[in-house]
This record gives C-alpha cells, structure tokens and sequence, in this order.
C-alpha cells in the first residue's frame, strides 16, 4: 500500500517541471506541451484522492479535465498554424503586435 | 513490490517531464511527452482506476499527441528560431526560485494525513465511471459535448486559408 503523500509529491513535482517549461521556453508548441503535464500532473492528484476515499468522483473530474485537455490542443493547434502561417515563426516573443 | 513498480514510474515520469524541458527540438520533447504519458498511466493502474489508464492512452498518448506530432511535423520548422533572447537572465533567477517552491511544496505533502482511508477499495472501471457519469454528472457531461462542439468550430475557423 503506496502512502498518499508520494502520490502527492509526484504530482507537485511534475506540476513544478511543468511550470517551469512554460516560462522558460519561447516556442509555442512546446508551451503547449508543458500544459499538457501541467494537466496530467493534476489528473494524478485526482485519481490518488479518490482511490484513497474510496469516492469514484475524482476519477469523473479526470474524465472532464481529459475533454478540456482534447478541446484546448485542438483549438491551440489551429492557433498555432494560424500563427505560423501569418508570421513565419513560433516564438511567443515575435508575436508582439499588442504589446504597449 | 508494488513499491518497486511505483519508484519504477514515477522516475520515469519524472525523467521524460525533465527530458521535454532540455530537450532542443520540440519534436523530441512531443515523443518524450508520449513516454511520460505512458508512465502516469500506469500509476493510475497501480491506484486501481483502469479505465482512465485505458482512456489515457487512447485519448491522451494516442489523439492527442498525434495530433501535437502531426502540426509539428506539417509545419516544417526551423530547427532553432531563437534569436536574441529576451529572458536570459530569467532562468538564472527562475530555476532556485521554482527549486525554492518545490521544496516548500515537498515539505508540506509530506506532512499531509489525507483524511481517513476507505474502507472498500474502489475499481474505477468503465461501469462504476459510467454509472456516476450519467446520474451524478449528467448535467456537465451534456455540457462537454456543447464544448466539444464549439472546440471543433473554432478549430477549422481558425485554420482557415484566409483568417
């Protein structure tokens, strides 16, 4: 029987990593990328939570976070072509037309 | 041994998060994501939820993160596009900070009881997720398909020749 807290520290972990990745990288995709563990971090906090209540909700919450995870690559992906194809570039710093 | 199993993944998760983070060409870091992907999966079988472990590969490892090597490969990139960077200095000052943050983090789970243990341990298969997910749930599952929809609408606006 694993203790809840190294499933805890787990998760913090690869939140952490990919908190980090997203403010350390420029290009687009890989920010993208790191959201993704950002979500599969939390996905695993929901399901050691709820294996440890007993309490199958938690896994219905990674359920949705999964249908969000899904809508938000489509959607970014498109952006990124979108992107691509005005600018030539996928560095976040290029695209700076609003910037003040 | 099921100790060894969790050690086994969770440095393998770990290992292929740090691997995306280092890794020069985004492509490498898409197929390192895969791994990772992989392993959180499989912790989620030694937590007993095997239907999400089943989702996540199918959905995650093997929708998504095609869909993430598909634009990547389409859109031909250049191998680095980096020019002057910006925000140097900020990984001299972000790495001890997050460091900083991750012990604060690491110190506190440690000391987390988690409430009382259940007594029955659940199997999230696909009945017991089925059943919460159309009584308890059936009012959010109806609105993810509306999100879904939209999604797919905004996808193949935004991908348009003339935007």
């Amino acid at each position: 029987m694993i203790p809840l807290n190294w499933y805890l520290i787990l998760g913090a972990v690869l939140f952490l990593i990919g908190v980090l990745g997203f403010f350390l990288k420029r290009n687009i995709i890989a920010l993208l990328l790191f959201v993704e563990i950002m979500l599969n971090a939390v996905n695993l906090t929901f399901v050691a939570f709820s294996s440890r209540h007993g309490e199958i909700s938690g896994q219905v919450f990674v359920f949705f976070v999964l249908v969000v995870a899904a809508a938000e690559a489509a959607v970014g992906l498109a952006l990124v072509i979108a992107m691509f194809r005005n600018r030539e570039s996928l560095n976040v710093d290029r695209s700076n037309l609003l910037r003040w | 041994m099921i100790e060894i199993l969790f050690f086994f993944f969770a440095a393998l998760a770990i290992g292929a998060a740090i691997n995306v983070l280092v890794q020069k060409h985004v492509l490498y870091g898409a197929l390192s994501l895969i791994l990772m992907l992989t392993a959180v999966s499989a912790l989620f079988i030694l937590l007993r939820a095997d239907f999400l472990a089943v989702i996540q590969v199918i959905v995650y490892a093997g929708a998504i993160m095609v869909l993430f090597v598909f634009v990547i490969m389409l859109l031909n990139l250049p191998v680095d596009e980096d020019g002057p960077d910006r925000l140097r200095w900020l990984k001299f000052l972000g790495i001890p900070l997050g460091l900083f943050f991750l012990f604060l983090v690491v110190a506190t789970l440690s000391n987390v009881e988690g409430g009382a243990a259940a007594q029955a341990r659940i199997t999230g298969d696909a009945e017991a997720i089925g059943r919460s997910l159309f009584t308890d749930y059936l009012l959010p599952f109806e609105i993810t398909s509306l999100l879904i929809l939209i999604a797919l609408m905004g996808a193949v606006v935004f991908a348009k020749k003339d935007l």
